[in-house]
């Protein structure tokens, strides 16, 4: 079946099955490679978009309930003229990634609590973060990164 | 002074393509053509196959081949990189390692057929139409049942289920047992280490390429060590010569040690794609890396500490049995011996140590290398059992560790488990972690939470390591198949730029970014003036790749070097420039000077000069200006802290909640502090889930139950907390050229040990007299310690 979404701010169309699933779609038809496959069974949240402006694992969804859905990806996050988003340079900022296989399901969990609560507390990232698993950063620099993307005030990055 | 060189904290330049979804992992790589294999993996542990029928699956849409046993029966099985002889001085048993399974299943996981179809869904499709007619047969999970006599054999070519008894230092166990003899106290402490699954979050990806113009071979592959892969896929398994074979490994989304071994599905792509002509693509689900990615740890050990009446301790001696799986993985027989049992002696002057190992094949996933490998199961039961001796002593388990440290004036020293430490300061991080943690102030916040109805604990564990793997002429002695040096072809381009194609490679580690920073600083120009490529044997020179905290220490050497050869050639070329003598020459902030005057050529200038050689004095020195090195050290380095952690117990329910970790590591000198500090997060990140969550569990039939995130707890943002990290004691390797000591794995090492000591003292403080529980400390766990 041919589906049409809007990515992005684009409108992209491609050939799905019934069984293809969103993230397979962004990644393996539209070719944006940025979302992320870390498991089979929603736990990890790297492939984390927004769909119709809520946070969505994109792995839970099919295509075919998508069609004709507004979908934001990383690729969508930096500024207009290329250069890191708030949220972005926050986690370049305070070394919020490592190997980068999570990042973009974290910055996409990050910019939708940051639309609901822009002045989130420690405990309050951490719970929103329960559907994204890291395995490099053991969340610290994340937790700060955010802090920092939302204004608050965080230790500066080494020797704190 | 130049920008961002060492000591400096530069934003990673890497992070930008990692943020904007343009990072180049395996998974992205799509070929012309591509084939996707979708591999059928046994569901029992241990049984015969009888017999494979694929004529349906053949015939099912899409699908190019049907892969068994039998199209293998030219290659050669997986090989083992290292070799251990056992106590009586003969070789370990080691069994072939094929890429499918040749008769019989071994292990959960384990390949029996491989289908290769146009899509990845016709593949899967077409796997569920291949008939497969087993004989099931008794698992062997248990590794203590599984060296009893009459017990099943994995391998019904080998003797027994013992891989190997390995005993060290064997010469030295007759003086070990007469001490504990004489002994005024012995501490006896028997616990588990339990199984990991490293799980980096990319799970792992092969894909296989052939062109037939030139009959030359393509994998990329998510590995940590490229050139490795080529020399083991290439040499062992597939006869192809290294010029014919390319490895590629672009960006890697974590390893841990799990991506160093050479796989099955990298020699499985590589092969299919010269048979059908095609591409062939593997990704791993995460179902699967769970069965087929080598898991980690898994050893029961019995240890004991002899201890005289003035609380020293007088010996040490230790029984592990360690679990290898059913084959053995690449390094695997390396790490419960060599990796384990040199470090021992931890941070104490215990002068007699005997280590006995005992290897055993089982219906598991083969069990190797997991951040840290070996030293975390030294370090734990070293750590945990000196904690056990101080409570049976009634001492300050502190005070009883700092009594017995090697002294900051006894470097270098000499263990008797065969390592010299060059240096060290153990009292210095012992101190430094007492105060950042606020042990002085302890007491007040153990009766504030006992005002709540929480018990609260506190728990301190030390760590020696051994890193920057390895000295290649020692390790070939203790069986190593493989040279463990690091190379760097340092290119200097005319205008002054200069690209280091380096044998380390980057999976989140930050290369990129820190390797510049030390040429910045050698040559005085900024470190945006150099560029590293890694990760594709097409162009950079061997290297052995990246594990065992080695990057910086013998990869970061071998750039040294090479930058070295650079410079002095550079300074030559300057001297003709300047019409000085060579031994005048100074390069300072780029600019090479002739010492005692104000005459002085530019970076640059001497660059273009060499490419540019008009002027040029090329009767003694050739144009350019690109070297190679290659880095052999020349022994390990010893990085060493201390960690604090303290958590609160709740009584009722065993739930324990790790409250704040302190954390206080000798790195010797720091090249990018922020880097080193993101790394012990992650290292104690891990730590806290092997000590709180972490439990790959088998079933006593060998099923798998922890095969998915949703059995296997991963530590997720609420279960670590804030971590406070300090490397301001330094003492600096002595025999590499930046001094520096290794920190990837150190808070994997030191963090299990301190956390279950926390929680062991927060139950022992409020009338639990509980001398052990073994991890993960699960409420469940918790509350029968208790409660029993």
């Amino acid at each position: 079946m041919k589906i049409s979404l809007t990515v992005n701010g684009k409108t992209m169309s491609g050939e799905a099955e019934g069984r293809t699933l969103l993230s397979t779609f962004l990644r393996e038809e539209l070719g944006l490679t940025g979302t992320h496959i870390g498991c089979d069974t929603s736990q990890c949240g790297a492939c984390t978009v927004h769909v119709n402006g809520k946070q969505v694992k994109s792995c839970t969804m099919f295509v075919a309930e998508a069609d004709g859905a507004d979908v934001s990806t990383i690729e969508g996050m930096a500024n207009t003229d290329g250069s890191l988003g708030v949220i972005q340079q926050a986690f370049q900022d305070h070394h919020g990634l490592q190997c980068g296989f999570c990042t973009p399901g974290m910055v996409m969990a990050a910019a939708s609590l940051l639309e609901k609560n822009p002045k989130p507390s420690e405990a309050e990232i951490r719970h929103h973060l329960e559907g994204n698993i890291c395995r490099c950063t053991g969340y610290h620099n994340i937790v700060k990164a955010i802090m920092a993307a939302s204004g608050q005030e965080v230790p500066a990055v080494a020797a704190e | 002074m130049p920008k961002d060189g060492i000591g400096a904290s530069p934003k990673r330049r890497e992070d930008v393509r990692f943020l904007t979804g343009k990072g180049r992992y395996t998974d992205d790589i799509n070929l012309n053509g591509q084939l996707y294999v979708h591999f059928l993996r046994a569901d029992v542990a241990h049984a015969t196959i009888n017999s494979i029928d694929t004529s349906a699956a053949e015939g099912m849409p899409g699908v190019a081949h049907v892969f068994t046993s039998k199209d293998f029966e030219a290659v050669g099985g997986l090989p083992c990189g290292w070799q251990v002889t056992d106590k009586h001085g003969q070789p370990m048993q080691e069994p072939k390692h094929p890429i499918i399974a040749e008769g019989k299943i071994r292990h959960v996981g384990e390949i029996v057929a491989a289908v290769v179809a146009d899509t990845l869904g016709n593949a899967r499709d077409a796997a569920e139409a291949i008939e497969l007619d087993l004989t099931e047969l008794p698992a062997v999970i248990d590794m203590k049942k599984a060296v009893q006599d009459g017990a099943t054999k994995v391998h019904d070519d080998l003797t027994s289920n013992l891989c190997y008894d390995w005993g060290f230092v064997e010469e030295n166990k007759a003086a070990v047992d007469e001490a504990f003899e004489k002994a005024s106290h012995v501490t006896t402490l028997e616990l588990v280490n339990n199984r990991l699954v490293a799980n980096p979050m990319e799970p792992r990806v092969a894909v296989g390429d052939y062109a037939q113009h030139d009959d030359s071979s393509t994998l990329y592959t998510t590995s940590q060590n490229p050139h490795v892969i080529r020399l083991l896929m290439g040499a062992f398994v597939l006869g192809i010569p290294e010029h014919k074979l390319r490895v590629v490994a672009p960006d890697v989304g974590g390893g841990f040690g799990t991506k160093i071994f050479h796989y099955a599905e990298e020699a499985f792509c590589t092969f299919a794609a010269k048979q059908l002509r095609r591409p062939v693509k593997w990704t791993s689900s995460r179902s699967e890396a769970f069965m087929s990615d080598a898991h980690g740890r898994d050893h029961v050990s019995k240890i004991q500490i002899a201890l005289d009446a003035d609380n020293n301790f007088t010996a040490l001696r230790t029984e592990t049995y360690a679990n290898m799986g059913a084959y053995l993985s690449t390094f695997a027989p390396s790490v419960p011996t060599w990796l384990h049992g040199t470090l021992m002696a931890g941070n104490y002057r215990t002068p007699l140590i005997y280590v006995n190992v005992k290897a055993v094949f089982t219906n598991t996933v083969p069990v190797d290398a997991y951040r840290g490998a070996g030293r975390p199961e030294a370090t734990y039961q070293l750590e945990r059992c000196v904690d056990k001796c101080a409570r049976e002593l009634g001492v300050d388990p502190a005070e009883l560790r700092r009594q017995n440290f090697i002294k900051p004036d006894q470097f270098p020293y000499a263990t008797p488990v065969a390592v010299e430490y060059d240096t060290g300061n153990y009292h210095a991080t012992l101190d430094k972690a007492l105060e950042l943690a606020d042990v002085a102030g302890f007491d007040a916040r153990a009766a504030e939470s006992k005002a709540r109805g929480k018990l609260r604990g506190l728990g301190i564990s030390n760590y020696i390591e051994a890193c920057g793997i390895a000295p290649s002429n020692l390790v070939g002695q203790l069986g190593a198949r493989a040279g463990l040096y690091e190379s760097a072809t340092v290119r200097v381009n005319a205008t002054g730029g200069i690209v280091v194609m380096t044998g380390s490679h980057s999976h989140g580690q930050g290369h990129e970014t820190t390797f510049p920073q030390v040429i910045a600083d050698m040559i005085g120009i900024d470190a945006s003036q150099v560029e590293i490529v890694h990760g594709d044997t097409a162009n950079t020179p061997m290297g052995m790749g990246t594990y065992g905290s080695r990057s910086l220490a013998v990869g970061g050497s071998a750039m040294f070097r090479a930058t070295e050869k650079i410079i002095n050639k550079a300074k030559k070329i300057a001297a003709h420039l300047l019409e000085a003598s060579e031994t005048d020459i100074e390069l300072k902030d780029g600019q090479f000077s002739v010492s005692g005057t104000d005459k002085s050529v530019a970076w640059g200038d001497v660059t273009l000069a060499a490419y540019v050689p008009h002027n040029y004095p090329l009767d003694s020195i050739e144009p350019g200006l690109e070297e190679t090195a290659f880095y052999d050290p020349a022994n390990f380095t010893y990085p060493s802290g201390t960690y604090i952690c303290e958590v609160e117990v709740d009584e009722g329910t065993g739930k324990v909640d790790v409250l704040n970790f302190t954390a206080a590591d000798d790195f010797g000198n720091v090249v990018n502090p922020m880097i080193v500090e993101g790394q012990v997060h992650g290292g104690v990140g891990q730590g806290i889930g092997q000590a709180m969550l972490e439990n790959c569990a088998y079933d006593e039939d060998g099923q798998l139950l922890s095969a998915s995130y949703m059995d296997y707890a991963m530590p997720r943002a609420s279960d670590i907390p804030m971590i406070t990290v300090d490397h301001s004691c330094q003492t600096p390797c002595t025999h590499n050229p930046l001094g520096v000591k290794g920190c990837g794995e150190a808070g994997a090492i030191g963090s299990p040990p301190a956390l279950v000591n926390a929680v062991l003292d927060a139950l022992n403080r409020n009338g639990h007299a509980v001398d052990h529980i073994d991890m993960p400390l699960s409420p469940s766990r918790v509350w029968s310690a208790m409660n029993s």
